[in-house]
């Protein structure tokens, strides 16, 4: 046990890509937590997923010991925190187990939308910030100036900013000092009943579920009997331990320290993110305030493409939510697409990333059926419904009026790009609350549909302002508007997983784009497809995919019979990864990427 | 209506299977893997080497022509080809001892054909006169482009005057000669292509070979094409208008499109290619050969190894890897007979693909296709119609694994 005065707890934030995890990887590498020969690059991020994609997904833990130039040494506990906008949840989260952050901005790029976001986020904590400038060795790194973007755009004093290459390690060493002479330490009673945190959750598989604990009050021990106060069940200790980043086993946790403890839980949903953990005997009077949950706002239904496969998806689908308290699911089944789930996501990058795993590592290939957000639907009688599935949209002449989510949307953007921002924006039907400068770029906060946003949005702000805005948002409420549901006829016959709802006005031209995009998607067939978008039984748009012309092999020999046979089989093969729809064979991807409006 | 009952009852019960090699001959296919630059489209087993002792070369061909024909013996053999690679590049005293091993182990027809491939460079037309003299009777060039500015772009090491004149050197030693094209290049017009076409039909011609340039993994263009480059390739439509376009001005010129790319007059079409589309049996020796042989009535695959070292090594110790035998099963030999046998213009033979035992739903299939205008039945042949031969593959997939169209 380490005494209150020698920890320090911070989580490191920062826009997505400025540097979080490489700067994690240094802290580690310096103090010497990890041997020389056991780095690796972004070594937290730990996942296929993660280092595929060189992008944080999961908030993670690791102890330090740190000796300091006082000559004390001091304990630190680091959390690296996932920079994309879907798991903003995560950060917020993370940022409820320490006292302060290092702000990471990069030197070449200054403050963007998520470095504000997570600013606000470790305000609302209570936390110290220690802005650190990343990436000055890169020659196009403007320190002076992103400190005096600081001041201005965050209020933040930039004038002991710590400037640092978390590349080549230059500044590591101060930024170790200002941990333990900037940031406070935690307080905590020793004597007090038990009093900690429930941080975070996962599954492993040799250990079963493992609990992250922040102790604010008390000693836990191995052996204790513990009791979650919001659920009421009750567990003993099995094992404790802190995480360097591996586990490593440890006789008790105090007062403001942070470890993990495993206790014979079979589900990680019977532990609630936010609930107090106490000792059963000689419980803490108060429970911490808990953390908000995290609300599903992207639905999809997810479907075998082969149908034998539903038990491997149900258990996949099982095993990942175990680790993903964000990720809803229940059955579903469909007429075209048999039986499946329909899946809540934080974003539609959250969604990807199930998505990929559930292919990647439990070997199943999915159709993603249209994504859609939560409509609520006020029926003439006066009942209200939550429509997560357009396939479940109730006959129109019962309905009164429909509600959509909306957001609010911050964006930062440098002024010579501004005005393809505004234009996108109103094309989504969004509603100006906010435009002001900092220099030369501007911060633009817009009122806009959910559903406008959370498919393409992004991708498409980065193309328009060739990467140099940043988004950020969150939900603000429901709005009355004219929605309706639009279908897809694929060869005259209604493709249910392509049914969307979308606003009267923006019908038109979205049908139009969707049948143009179908129509490259859809690979051609032996006979001619028309391709159609309807509003009940009216047509709005319409595209015909021409027949097949040309598909034979140029060159035939005796040699060549038994390549010529495997490529038959690989092309059989890829037909699996296809639906047929009546006559016609429709891949797997088209179902997200139809959606996709840029182009 | 044509039911497909009727069609089963219309044929003649089949008869107990005939071996492949009765029924459509049997030849000898020899491989050489070298060639002196490797070009960026090309996916064949060639091989760069800085030096190659041919006497050793020939010595492992004869060893290995030798343990074939141990177990193919009193066959007439029909043809022999020479393919690469380079075979150019052979000694023209390479080529006789093989033929001469191939006459002392085999009774060869009368009228065997006995095909090279060369390439058309000037130093290559200059073995010309060595390979008539040591048996070889047809030869096949392989032009590819006639200007310059492609054959460049193809990595090819000899002018387009230098083929013409390669050409005519072959036209004045050979009975037969043939030439290659690969068309639907990068940037090639339809007009550009008539043009090119059109300059080859002119030349004294009875056999062509034109191939659309296809884009293979693991070779130069493949890896290029992979990371978005290789640009300005047609797409389908007009790749099918270069195909339509093909056939129409070969078909002018008289010569007929006997198989997917392969164009004769009347009598001109390579036996040994035929041999191949028609599921005749053919034994093949060298690095990375195949051969289909049947044997005891059971019909086997043959695969020998395509590193050429390695495939010495083995060949010159006797080693069972020099050649593995794999028995074929019935189905898998139906499979084949359709995939090469509607590539030609005759087309296959039900009965036969009966015989050898296919799936009972093909006639159905088989029928069906007749139906979308893919197939003709005419008595026991089934033939591609024009729009089907350039849609084989997929009709080849609903054909073989039953699916629907696609
Ligand atoms: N030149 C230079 N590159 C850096 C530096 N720090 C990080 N990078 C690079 O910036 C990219 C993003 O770094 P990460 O550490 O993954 O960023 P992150 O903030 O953790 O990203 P997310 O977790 O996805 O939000 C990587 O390619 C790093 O190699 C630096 O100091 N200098
Ligand atoms: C075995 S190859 C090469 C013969 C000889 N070495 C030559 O290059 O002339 C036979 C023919 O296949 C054709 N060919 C090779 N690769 C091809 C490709 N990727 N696409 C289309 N045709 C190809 C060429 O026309 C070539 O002449
Ligand atoms: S095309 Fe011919 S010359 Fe070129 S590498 Fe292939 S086999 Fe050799
Ligand atoms: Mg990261």
């Amino acid at each position: 046990m380490t005494d209150l005065d020698h920890i320090r707890n911070f989580s490191i934030v920062a826009h997505i890509d400025h540097g979080k995890s490489t700067l994690a990887d240094r802290l580690i590498q310096l103090t010497g937590t990890v041997a020389e020969r056991d780095m690796k690059e972004q070594m937290l991020d730990a996942m296929d997923i993660e280092r595929e994609r060189g992008i944080t997904i999961k908030a993670n833990a690791v102890r330090i010991d740190y000796p300091a130039r006082n000559g004390k040494t001091y304990v630190l506990n680091l959390i690296d925190t996932p920079g994309h906008v879907d798991f903003a949840y995560e950060v917020s989260r993370s940022m409820r187990a320490v006292e302060g952050s290092l702000l990471v901005v990069d030197a070449t790029q200054g403050v963007e939308a998520q470095t504000l976001a997570n600013v606000y986020t470790a305000l609302d904590a209570g936390h110290e910030i220690v802005p650190v400038l990343n990436k000055i060795d890169l020659p196009a790194s403007e320190p002076d100036r992103i400190k005096a973007q600081i001041e201005d755009v965050i209020g933040l004093d930039a004038s002991e900013a710590i400037e640092i290459s978390a590349k080549t390690g230059v500044g590591i060493p101060e930024v170790l000092e200002a941990i333990v002479h900037r940031l406070p330490a935690p307080t905590g009673e020793r004597d007090a009943p038990l009093k900690a945190m429930l941080v975070d959750s996962w599954y492993d598989s040799y250990l079963g579920v493992v609990v992250m604990v922040r102790i604010m009050d008390g000693v836990m021990r191995k052996g204790d009997q513990i009791r979650m106060m919001q659920t009421g069940a009750k567990y003993g200790i099995d094992k404790l331990a802190v995480l360097r980043p591996q586990m490593t086993d440890i006789a008790e946790l105090g007062p403001g320290e942070i470890g993990v403890l495993t206790a014979s839980i079979k589900l990680v949903r019977d532990t609630r993110v936010g609930d107090t953990i106490t000792h059963d005997k000689k419980p803490c009077a108060e429970p911490l305030p808990g953390f908000k949950p995290s609300q599903p706002v992207v639905f999809c239904g997810l479907f075998p493409v082969d149908n034998a496969e539903f038990e491997d998806l149900r258990d996949a689908i099982e095993k990942l939510a175990l680790n993903d308290a964000s990720f809803s699911y229940e059955m579903e089944t469909s007429a075209a697409l048999g039986f499946g789930f329909r899946c809540g996501f934080l974003g539609l990058l959250h969604l990807e990333v199930i998505r990929d795993r559930i292919e990647r590592e439990y070997d199943i290939d999915l159709i993603t059926t249209a994504p859609s957000v939560v409509y609520k639907i006020h029926l003439r009688d006066g009942t209200e419904l939550e429509l997560h599935n357009p396939a479940d949209m109730p006959d129109p002449a019962t309905i009164d009026h429909i509600d959509e989510p909306r957001i609010i949307a911050t964006i930062m953007v440098p002024d010579e790009y501004l005005g393809d921002v505004l234009k996108l924006c109103q094309d989504r039907r969004g509603i100006q609350q906010d435009l002001t400068y900092a220099g030369s770029r501007a911060m633009v906060v817009y009122d806009l549909p959910l559903n406008e946003v959370v498919f393409d949005f992004h991708d498409r702000l980065k193309s328009v302002t060739k990467g140099y805005a940043s988004f950020d948002y969150h939900l603000s409420g429901y709005r009355t508007d004219n929605l309706v549901k639009m279908s897809i006829l694929v060869n005259d016959e209604p493709v249910d997983a392509l049914s969307m709802m979308v606003h009267r006005d923006r019908a038109d031209a979205r049908g139009r784009l969707m049948c143009e995009k179908l129509k490259d998607l859809i690979p051609r067939h032996m006979f001619k497809i028309p391709i159609q978008a309807a509003i009940g039984g009216r047509v709005i748009a319409r595209e015909t995919l021409s027949a097949m012309r040309k598909d034979v092999t140029a060159k035939c020999y005796g040699g060549d019979a038994t390549r010529k046979k495997k490529l038959l089989e690989k092309q059989k093969a890829g037909k699996k990864k296809m639906r047929q729809f009546g006559k016609v064979d429709i891949p797997q991807e088209a179902f997200i990427n139809a959606l996709k409006m840029d182009g | 209506m044509l039911s497909p009952s009727w069609l089963l009852a219309a044929l003649p019960a089949a008869d107990p299977p005939r071996a492949d090699w009765v029924e459509a001959g049997f030849g000898l296919y020899l491989h050489w893997p070298f060639c002196q630059s490797k070009c960026p489209y090309c996916d064949f087993n060639s091989h760069v080497a800085a030096s190659i002792d041919q006497p050793r070369w020939a010595a492992a061909f004869a060893a290995g022509i030798a343990r074939v024909a141990a177990r193919t013996e009193g066959r007439v053999l029909r043809s022999v080809y020479f393919g690469g690679g380079t075979p150019s590049l052979m000694a023209p005293e390479t080529v006789a001892a093989v033929l001469d091993t191939v006459r002392a182990m085999w009774p060869v027809a009368n009228d065997w054909e006995v095909t090279l491939e060369a390439n058309p460079t000037s130093v290559e037309a200059g073995r010309f006169a060595g390979y008539r003299e040591a048996g070889v009777n047809r030869l096949s060039l392989g032009v590819q482009a006639l200007n310059d500015d492609d054959l460049r772009q193809l990595g090819r090491r000899h002018t387009a005057a230098e083929a013409v004149h390669a050409f005519e050197i072959a036209r004045a030693t050979f009975e037969r000669v043939s030439f290659d094209l690969i068309y639907a290049r990068q940037d090639q017009s339809l007009v550009r292509w008539q043009a090119e076409l059109d300059r080859a039909l002119a030349l004294a011609i009875d056999h062509l070979s034109l191939y659309q340039l296809t884009i293979e993994p693991g070779t130069a263009f493949g890896a290029r094409f992979a990371a978005g480059g290789l640009r300005g390739l047609p797409d389908e439509d007009l790749a099918a208008d270069m195909y339509d376009a093909t056939l129409e001005r070969c078909a002018t010129a008289g010569l007929d499109a006997y198989e997917v790319s392969n164009f004769a007059r009347s009598g001109a079409e390579s036996q040994h290619n035929m041999l191949y589309w028609n599921g005749g049996d053919y034994a093949g020796i060298g690095p990375g050969a195949h051969g289909r042989l049947t044997l005891a009535g059971t019909r086997h695959a043959t695969v020998s190894p395509s590193a050429p070292e390695i495939w010495l090594q083995a060949t010159e110790a006797d080693a069972p890897a020099a050649m593995v035998w794999e028995p074929l099963s019935g189905q898998e030999r139906a499979e084949e007979y359709l995939m090469m046998g509607l590539r030609v213009r005759q087309g296959i033979s039900l009965a036969r693909a009966q015989a050898m035992g296919v799936d009972p739903g093909l006639s159905q299939r088989i029928f069906d296709a007749s139906q979308d205008g893919l197939l003709e039945i005419d008595g026991d042949r089934v033939r591609a119609t024009a729009r089907g031969r350039l849609l084989l593959n997929a009709l080849l997939r609903n054909l073989l694994v039953g699916e629907s169209c696609g």
